[in-house]
């Protein structure tokens, strides 16, 4: 009876889960949306304590407050710009819990909890239980890494040294001895508990090494791809976990999230036309344009224009676009881009932005900043939307984005980024790109659009080229 | 073991259908959601922390219990941060529309 209640009531749970996903289709039902996952959140922490019989209250207590103050505390104090670190770190732990949880059962059967039943430890909980330390490590390293590559702890270039593939394939190995060793010692558990708990320990050590081995050699701006994959693998940590406890809850919602993760995955890899291998094995671009400076190669020119003369064009032009990159969210450029709008709105200019799906370091960057400024949604533009809008508008005004316009995508076939969909900025009747150098953007591709007859280069830092915009338009304004 | 196989692969084309269909504006909260939901694998540290008596297992199941719930706890607060930014739209530029309005008449005047 009891088994069949809380049964029913993490069915509901799920249900609740599911309707909350649902709901994020759209900015107008999201936010209750988000609020009847944590419905179900609740429902299944409740059942969970009222049904079980509950020993330890103190500490179990103990553990919520903590975790809770800790949870409230970063949530509250994040800065907008500093979202893709903490949704890894918040991965990371997701990925954590579930070794942990894992560690907790087997460590059960060794020490004779009173629910367990040694008979009933099979080849299927030594599958179920090795399955769960591997991903849920994994998750973990991996995110420690990818939130120190995008808060600066870790450098964002691709690190990489001779023999990293041999040692991830040795590794790896390691990993597949450890899970076959588990899988043997299981009949024999937890009667002769060593070989079972070493072979998981050693199995723990080796995922937490392939964790930091695998994100090391991908630099920065692939971090999208990086962070959606380990959103999706701390989903598929919980799935994994709740085939140790044999608990429907978990493997539904555990699996939802991996199916989001791999969703995204998928779509960032297609926003730059690679593979998930190509991504995986890094080594793509060799940092930040190494060659960077001034420098206008041979035979070619630049225009350079400043905040004044940008601002004469924006404000007499008809239309303006504009395209947000990583340098906004560097610069922290978002409220003086939404000024700059609203300027230019009140004196019959139509605004709009064109956002690519990999602009920033995680999939939504762009919009989640803009969001932040205030800017409506519904300006906001998705690349297949956008383009065929180029040829009509105006003005362009590129805010740090580099391989997402560089049309080199679409005439050099040569070129490592060609095919990767762009935003065709230069299809506009003049581009102002905002920019601190020529240097090439990751890709480490030199970017055409830099020398094009029709593009005006802004030498600057976003915050301060875009605030002077504004403020020369106002004095237009005002004169 | 069957069942659960069933329920994951079934959970898999839900999901699926199901997210495809998010606007990339909400990609990042919803990634911050899912995570949250993902730290369901609290229900699991509950059980582990509470119910058993071996040390090892207590004090594992304690500290998932820690990361559990901040993964939890920060998620779906965070996510609701990010929601209602999206919310808020034209809150406050029409004021700005209004003075740069006004400020545009005067000036076509003179």
């Amino acid at each position: 009876m009891k088994t069949a209640i809380i049964d029913l009531t993490y069915l509901l749970s799920a249900v609740l889960f599911i309707f909350g996903l649902k709901r994020m289709q759209s900015p107008v039902t999201a936010r209750t949306g988000n609020a009847l996952a944590s419905l179900g959140m609740l429902v299944a922490v409740v059942a969970t304590l009222f049904l079980y019989e509950i020993l330890s209250w103190p500490l179990m207590i103990a553990g919520v407050v903590l975790g809770g103050a800790i949870g409230v505390a970063l949530a509250r104090t994040v800065e907008m710009t500093a979202m893709p670190e903490l949704v890894a770190i918040f991965n990371g732990f997701g990925g954590l819990a579930s070794t942990l949880v894992a560690g907790a059962e087997l460590a059960q059967y060794v020490g004779g909890g009173r629910l367990v039943d040694p008979e009933g430890f099979g080849i299927v909980s030594a599958l179920t239980i090795s399955l769960s330390i591997l991903i849920g490590t994994v998750t973990f390293s991996g995110s420690v890494v990818a939130n120190g590559k995008l808060s600066g702890w870790v450098t964002g270039n691709p690190i990489s040294f001779p023999g990293l593939r041999v040692l991830t394939g040795l590794l790896l190995l390691g990993a597949g001895g450890a899970l076959g060793t588990m899988l043997a010692a299981a009949p024999g558990f937890p009667a002769v508990p060593g070989a079972m708990i070493w072979a998981a320990v050693g199995l723990g050590g080796a995922a937490f090494l392939l964790g930091i081995l695998l994100v090391i050699p991908i630099g920065g701006a692939d971090m999208p791809v990086v962070v959606s994959l380990l959103n999706s693998y701390s989903g598929l940590a919980a799935a994994a976990t709740g085939f140790v406890l044999d608990n429907t809850a978990l493997i539904v919602s555990g699996t939802l999230v991996g199916a989001a993760g791999m969703i995204l995955t998928v779509l960032m890899c297609d926003a730059m036309n690679r593979s998930l291998a190509n991504v995986m094995l890094g080594g793509f671009g060799g940092g930040d344009g190494g060659s960077g400076g001034l420098d206008v190669p041979e035979g070619k020119s630049v225009n350079e224009t400043s905040p004044d003369d940008t601002a004469i064009l924006a404000r007499y032009a008809d239309s303006v676009i504009i395209v947000p990159g990583y340098g906004l969210a560097v610069a922290q450029a978002q409220h003086e881009v939404r000024e700059m709008a609203d300027r230019l709105e009140a004196q019959g200019v139509t605004v709009k932005y064109a956002i690519h799906p990999v602009a920033g370091r995680m999939p939504g960057h762009m919009n989640v900043l803009l969001a932040e400024a205030n800017v409506d949604y519904e300006k906001l533009y998705e690349l297949e939307e956008i383009n065929s809008e180029f040829k009509s508008t105006d003005l362009a005004i590129v805010v740090g984005a580099n391989d997402v316009v560089n049309p080199a995508a679409r005439t050099d076939e040569g070129s490592p980024i060609y095919g990767m969909p762009i935003l065709n900025v230069d299809e506009a009747e003049t581009v102002v790109v905002i920019k601190r150098s020529l240097s090439p953007g990751y890709s480490g591709v030199p970017n055409e659009l830099f020398y094009a007859d029709n593009t005006k280069m802004l030498f600057s830092d976003a915050k301060e080229a875009v605030a002077g915009i504004t403020e020369s338009v106002k004095k237009m304004q005002e004169a | 073991m069957l069942d659960n196989l069933i329920i994951f692969v079934l959970a898999a084309f839900l999901g699926t259908e199901i997210l495809s269909r998010v606007p990339q504006t909400l990609h990042t909260p919803l990634m911050s959601g899912a995570n949250a939901i993902s730290g369901i694998t609290v229900v699991g540290a509950l059980v582990a922390a509470g119910m058993t008596q071996g040390p090892w297992s207590t004090w594992l199941g304690f500290g998932a219990l820690v990361v559990a719930t901040i993964n939890v706890v920060g998620g779906f607060l965070v996510t609701d941060r990010m929601l209602k930014m999206f919310g808020r739209k034209q809150a406050s530029p029409s004021q700005v529309d209004a003075s740069a309005a006004a400020q545009r008449t005067d000036g076509t005047a003179g």
